[in-house]
């Protein structure tokens, strides 16, 4: 765990840092894009006063305190499943996108924030108890409490990626959103652990610091997609994001602003994609525009009529001239998606999501663009399905504003309100080894 | 799997990513520093370095001093800047002919090569000159307005006879007191001082002034009166001019300076003394014997 804290600290200052600066850059490597945005911190008080109301809290509760100043999307390549499969050709179009991106911004960026939506993503729900030291909670009680919680075994070769505290307990009373100054005795939390494979933050890592920029944050883009396309009520009474992506369709589970869960299913619409070029014969790149111009999961009666050329540029145009009908292509399309959706299904189940007071399902993505699907979601996930686009936010260019880019936007408001984490607490003194000399310093700094 | 190995030889496939150099270019390029030095730095070094390098030769920065000063004297050669003629005004003629004598100019000249100020001092130096201004009219005519001080007495210095204004300043030198017989003649030492009060004299002779030949300041204190028969009139030093008045009423009633009377001694207010001649004492007193 020392080290955990080590660097996601590091990574904490290196954003704060970046703020100061006042630009940083959001990435979002996905199977089948990759999006950089460049923001902006100009702080709310900017906005506020140009516009000449000068109440010191901008629109939208202080979420726009950024401003999107440059956005650009390049293809992905060398990415599968989410995760960083060949370094030289993801760093290549990493490069592209933080290249158009910083040419619109025309600044230059050296912090990123990126997320990732691979590496077998698992979640633990932690608890600790802890007697307060004095007669109010203090915020060393709170980084007690947290360094108390049993960390689970979370197996070899993997990583944290976010520990969110989620609830406290003080004595009888639980819910409480903050608990300091209040008076108690016994403190109890409850944490969310999210690991991910270590192998696969080291990739991303690598990739970034090969690109010339720092990593100021990692963030799970099942996390980003939620806080983005999750209305406040949703967040607040439970919801479930499915972020329908190329390679991975990421689920998280929000309820009370928190997310309590998190999982991803390492299917997406590459696999639709591949289902269509092989049952079409066609080739893939055929596959994807056929898949855009004329896909959907629900047949009518008209789709048989409606034929679509599949002839690929083989080139041999004048024989391959081969049509299919609409109704064949859902044909193809559907088992895959209904695969999908019945994956996510169980992995609700096994979160326990029938128990949340509200069961509120939203769908976003690129994938979540295919017509009828919310119709089939809500015949396999339950009644309460929406499709969700991203929150809108300043100064992000038209084309960026689809569900495809939930997860980038969301890791932007990430950006700009990051949530509590473990490693923001202090570590208790008595968690330190003992000859440390951190120790030493901390007590002189107490005591002088 | 894909070749490892790039294949360079197929050339139609176009990879949209910038190459590392090209990246890290655009980069630095939108490092704000780095792109200001660039845009104002390296440009203005390197004008800065061909303008050294070229002025470093001796003979082109000759090439510029020449030709800066043969631009300069042909706008200030033009006809427009020519003075031709110097015009005087307010001086008579021995005035003006000092003038040209102090300003020795060659016409024509350029407007720019004349000092005006400097000449402008050199002509008020001139003692007959109270003010003196100069300006370059239109038309290349150097004006000189100079105001002559006027004399306003003759003074007689131990080396000749001199026209003096009312300030006290030395015109000019005259040959004879007859030249300017309109003038009273003042001297004495201390008299160009006093020589307000030495005209408050003449002025108030009335009918004694054609008898007047000077006023003489005594001692630097006081002043005497000497009238054309060699009479002496001695004034105090305080209040002098009544003094004269009352001789010169004296004189109307009673034809006091038609005797024989060589000094009127006026130096004591309250006892007025009269010297006579030696013959008219020795009259005096044979007509006191014989009325005896």
């Amino acid at each position: 765990m020392r080290d955990l804290y080590q660097s996601q600290r590091a990574m904490r200052a290196m954003r704060q840092a970046a703020m100061q600066r006042g630009v940083i850059a959001i990435l979002d490597i996905g199977s089948s894009k990759i999006a950089c945005l460049v923001l902006r911190f100009d702080g709310p008080e900017q906005f506020s006063a140009k516009d000449g109301i000068g109440d010191g809290v901008g629109s939208m509760a202080g979420q726009s305190s950024f401003r999107v100043i440059g956005a650009a999307t390049t293809r992905s390549r060398g990415v599968r499943f989410g995760e960083v499969e060949a370094m030289a050709e993801t760093e290549r179009a990493v490069r592209t996108a933080v290249q158009a991106a910083q040419k619109m911004a025309n600044v230059r960026v050296d912090h990123v924030i990126a997320c990732l939506s691979g590496g077998r993503p698992r979640s633990y729900g932690l608890d600790g108890q802890v007697e307060v030291m004095g007669q109010t909670v203090t915020e060393g009680d709170i980084g007690r409490v947290l360094a108390e919680c049993e960390v689970p075994d979370i197996g070899e070769g993997r990583q944290v990626l976010h520990a969110q505290p989620i609830n406290f307990a003080l004595d009888h009373r639980s819910g409480l959103e903050d608990p300091r100054g209040q008076i108690g005795s016994t403190l109890t939390t409850d944490m969310h652990l999210m690991t991910v494979e270590d192998s696969i933050i080291e990739n991303l890592l690598y990739c970034i610091k090969r690109c010339d920029l720092e990593l100021a944050g990692v963030a799970s883009s099942a996390y980003a997609a939620g806080i983005s396309s999750l209305v406040e009520d949703e967040q607040e009474l439970g919801a479930a994001c499915i972020d329908m992506g190329g390679g991975s369709t990421g689920i998280s589970i929000f309820m009370r602003k928190h997310m309590i869960y998190s999982d991803s299913v390492r299917m997406g619409g590459d696999h639709v994609t591949s289902d269509i070029s092989m049952g079409l014969q066609v080739a893939p790149a055929m596959a994807e525009r056929i898949k855009t111009f004329y896909g959907g999961v629900l047949a009518t009666g008209m789709d048989d009529r409606e034929m679509i050329e599949v002839g690929s540029n083989t080139g041999d145009w004048e024989r391959d001239r081969r049509t299919v009908s609409r109704a064949e292509l859902i044909g193809i399309m559907r088992p895959r998606v209904e695969e999908i959706l019945e994956e996510v299904r169980v992995r609700l189940d096994a979160a326990g999501f029938e128990h949340l007071p509200s069961q509120q399902i939203v769908l976003t993505g690129g994938g979540s663009q295919i017509p009828g699907l919310d119709g089939l979601a809500s015949k396999i996930l339950g009644q309460q399905v929406r499709l969700g686009r991203p929150l809108r936010v300043q100064g992000l260019p038209q084309a960026a504003t689809g569900s495809a880019f939930s997860a980038a936007v969301g890791l932007s408001l990430f950006a700009a309100n990051p949530q509590d984490e473990w490693w923001d607490f202090d570590i208790p003194a008595e968690k330190y080894p003992a000859r440390s000399l951190k120790r030493a310093v901390r007590w002189f700094r107490e005591n002088w | 799997m894909r070749s490892l190995k790039a294949q360079r030889s197929e050339g139609t496939r176009r990879d949209p990513a910038p190459s590392r150099w090209g990246y890290r270019y655009q980069r630095l390029m939108l490092t704000p520093g780095f792109r200001k030095l660039v845009k104002v730095g390296v440009p203005l070094l390197v004008v800065g370095g061909l303008i050294a390098g070229w002025t470093a030769r001796e003979a082109n920065r000759q090439m510029i001093a020449d030709a800066y000063n043969n631009t300069k004297t042909q706008i200030q050669q033009r006809d427009e800047f020519m003075v031709k003629v110097m015009a005087i005004d307010g001086a008579d003629d021995t005035l003006a002919a000092d003038i040209r004598t102090v300003l020795p100019l060659e016409f024509p000249q350029s407007n720019f090569d004349l000092d005006l100020e400097e000449m402008r001092q050199t002509v008020a130096a001139l003692p007959a000159v109270a003010e003196a201004a100069l300006r370059v009219r239109p038309g290349g005519i150097l004006q000189v307005n100079v105001t002559q001080r006027v004399p306003v007495a003759v003074f007689r210095a131990p080396e000749g006879l001199k026209l003096i204004d009312s300030e006290g300043v030395l015109i000019q030198n005259i040959i004879a007191r007859a030249d300017r017989s309109d003038l009273p003649l003042i001297t004495g030492d201390g008299a160009r001082e006093a020589l307000g009060e030495g005209l408050e004299i003449y002025r108030v002779a009335g009918p004694l002034a054609p008898r007047m030949r000077g006023v003489v300041r005594m001692g630097e204190r006081r002043w005497d009166v000497i009238l054309d028969s060699g009479q002496r009139i001695l004034l105090p030093t305080e209040n002098p001019v009544p003094a004269f008045e009352r001789v010169v009423a004296l004189n109307q009633a009673q034809d006091l300076l038609e005797r024989d009377v060589a000094v009127v001694d006026m130096r004591h207010p309250a006892r007025p003394t009269i010297r006579l001649n030696e013959q008219a004492v020795t009259n005096l007193r044979q007509i006191n014997a014989e009325q005896e």
